[in-house]
């Protein structure tokens, strides 16, 4: 019986023959903390290990929550953090470097690598052909001490992907899409293994957004074959000689297989408040919105704000609603000033905020107020996600997006195109 | 023979979906490094007046995919600070399992439609029985992997490591 792509890369850190729900110990290429984990993360290391990281090299601290800081106590967080890194000689990103995901992508992840991150979202580096999962802080502590962790091998539900998307639908719409269909703990404890025709013509950037969202089915990871867009991004970054081809096996053993015809989607949206609550943007045309959040690890990178800036040409925002615009990284950010994109963006009345997490999470930068409404291409639509449990939050695709922030409610870009 | 490990104490009850948004938000980032402030906020958005009212000892009773979203550990740990001594749900979120037993906190998957708030529980964690007092019924809860019931054995991640020095598969 052959392998996935999980189980090959399991099998290959932990060197043995891993299938799914076998449990082994696997080493690990590169861990990391952000800045709202990174505290608790260190406390539990020193606890365990007074001393010397397993890899500093391949151990890392994003500042990326909370910048600028906010107030006083997540400062001295940070110092907290920048002290740690000069002791122990790990890699340290500041603040307006970038999401530690994007730069994850950007600098490290390679096909066949296994990453863990003390955030959730660490699943966006499948897009790249890695074994890449969110833990907690122990285990972050414990891999920070030993370079290795233990992991369940995951059963794979394999998502093959046909057909070409409608004009202005994309790779968001058919991860809210996915998630509707399988349910927010449809796929809790699987990996869900991307496949087709559709799949080899998405760039990177598409593939991030859609591994970056499989945890919001409960999936350990979302993972991605390694193939010819791969090689040239890595390339591309400057790490042409981390290419590795990687494919599935044909006889691989399938949990579960779901076909999509990327043809027949529209765009989709998450309604209040819960991912998997998704319906056709149609279904909301007209409802009004008070913010409209371009950004996140989900949809921060070039060609999202490429997106938004194609729509807001010369145009500009609806009066009534807050356009909120925060690029994944510094490297998104320059060739987005580059492009052109920004000074489209700011003149079309945006707010231009520094490369980090930003509003999503609810700690500053965009707090809604009761009873509004945001769009968001953020991943989370939790009550109180945005730090208010009395506002709503709708997550979409950029261009959904967008069109929206020129009407002031929810709109179907095709229309307004 | 160690005597059998036994829990007891009130269910408070919640339902689907409880999220890390909902069990420690992260518009308390700040207090993170603060865990005595941080544990007043625990469950404040699910149930306002929870951190008031629990116990030593006590119960969180919910339904499906409990913990989902954020790796914070910081939501076990603020549930193991309000004196919570196990989680009982119909099914929990990968990351937040994990978290809670490396928190030494025992997340229990058992048929939790059958449990009331308020009700007084005996759990016997050696011989996976869940008593209901109040109704007089028993339940009994899934098998836990063996590598996450040493861990828990152990009081958590941190301590296992600690003694042991490695993981013993």
């Amino acid at each position: 019986m052959g392998k996935t792509l999980n189980e090959k890369i399991l099998s290959e850190k932990s060197g043995t023959d891993a299938r799914a729900g076998d449990i082994v110990i696997a080493q690990v290429d590169l861990v990391f903390v952000q800045d709202t984990t990174g505290p608790l993360t260190i406390r539990q290391f020193k606890e365990v290990k007074h001393g010397s990281l397993a890899n500093p090299q391949r151990t890392a601290i994003f500042l990326d929550h909370a910048i600028p800081s906010p107030n006083r106590q997540l400062s001295n967080d940070h110092q907290f953090l920048r002290r740690f890194a000069e002791e122990t000689n790990c890699l340290i990103f500041e603040g307006g470097t970038g999401i530690c995901h994007q730069l994850v992508a950007e600098m490290f992840a390679n096909p066949g690598d296994i990453i863990v991150g003390a955030d959730s979202h660490t699943v966006t580096a499948g897009g790249l052909g890695a074994f890449a999962t969110g833990m907690g802080s122990s285990d972050i502590a414990i891999v920070f001490a030993l370079g290795k962790t233990w992991f369940r091998v995951p059963e794979t539900f394999k998502i093959s992907i046909s057909g070409r998307f409608q004009k202005w639908v994309g790779a968001k719409d058919l991860v809210l899409h996915l998630i509707g269909a399988l349910g927010a703990d449809g796929a809790t404890y699987k990996a869900l293994e991307f496949d087709g025709q559709t799949v080899s013509n998405m760039t990177i950037s598409e593939r991030l957004a859609v591994a970056n969202m499989a945890v919001e089915a409960g999936a350990k990871v979302g993972i991605f074959p390694s193939d010819s867009v791969t090689k040239k991004y890595l390339a591309a970054q400057g790490r042409a000689n981390k290419y590795k081809a990687l494919q599935p096996d044909a006889d691989a053993d399938y949990e579960r297989a779901i076909t999509i015809d990327a043809s027949e989607l529209e765009p989709m949206v998450a309604m209040p408040h819960t991912v998997d609550n998704v319906v056709p943007v149609s279904m909301l045309a007209g409802t009004k919105v008070d913010q409209v959040f371009i950004g996140t690890c989900t949809n921060g990178r070039l060609e999202d704000l490429a997106t938004a800036a194609v729509i807001l040409r010369n145009k500009k925002r609806h009066p009534s609603v807050r356009l909120i615009i925060a690029p994944a990284s510094q490297q998104v950010l320059t060739a987005a000033i580059k492009a052109g994109y920004i000074e489209t963006l700011v003149a079309a009345g945006a707010i231009l905020l520094p490369p980090g997490c930003a509003a999503c999470l609810g700690l500053h930068q965009g707090v809604l107020g009761d009873n509004e409404a945001c769009l968001s291409t953020a991943n989370r639509n939790f009550k109180g996600r945005m730090g208010n449990t009395e506002a709503s939050i709708y997550l979409a695709s950029p261009a959904t997006a967008t069109a929206s922030a020129l009407t002031g409610e929810i709109t179907d870009p095709r229309k307004v195109l | 023979m160690m005597p059998d490990t036994i829990l007891k104490g009130r269910a408070f009850k919640f339902g689907d979906g409880i999220s890390t948004d909902l069990i420690i938000p992260g518009k308390y980032s700040h207090l993170r490094s603060n865990l005595p402030e941080l544990a007043k906020h625990v469950m404040e958005d699910a149930d306002p007046t929870f951190a008031e009212e629990v116990k030593s000892g006590d119960f969180i009773v919910a339904g499906r995919n409990f913990g989902l979203g954020s790796s914070r550990e910081h939501a076990a740990l603020v549930i193991k600070m309000a004196g919570v001594s196990a989680i009982l749900v119909k099914s929990v979120a990968r990351i937040f399992f994990r978290n809670a037993i490396n928190q030494g906190l025992p997340t229990l998957i058992c048929d939790t439609d059958k449990i009331d708030a308020g009700d007084e529980l005996e759990v016997n964690l050696t011989r996976s029985i869940i008593t209901d007092l109040t109704k007089g019924i028993q339940l009994t809860f899934g098998k836990i992997p063996k590598v996450m019931l040493d861990i828990l054995n152990e009081g958590g991640l941190i301590s296992y490591i600690s003694r042991y020095g490695d993981f013993t598969l």
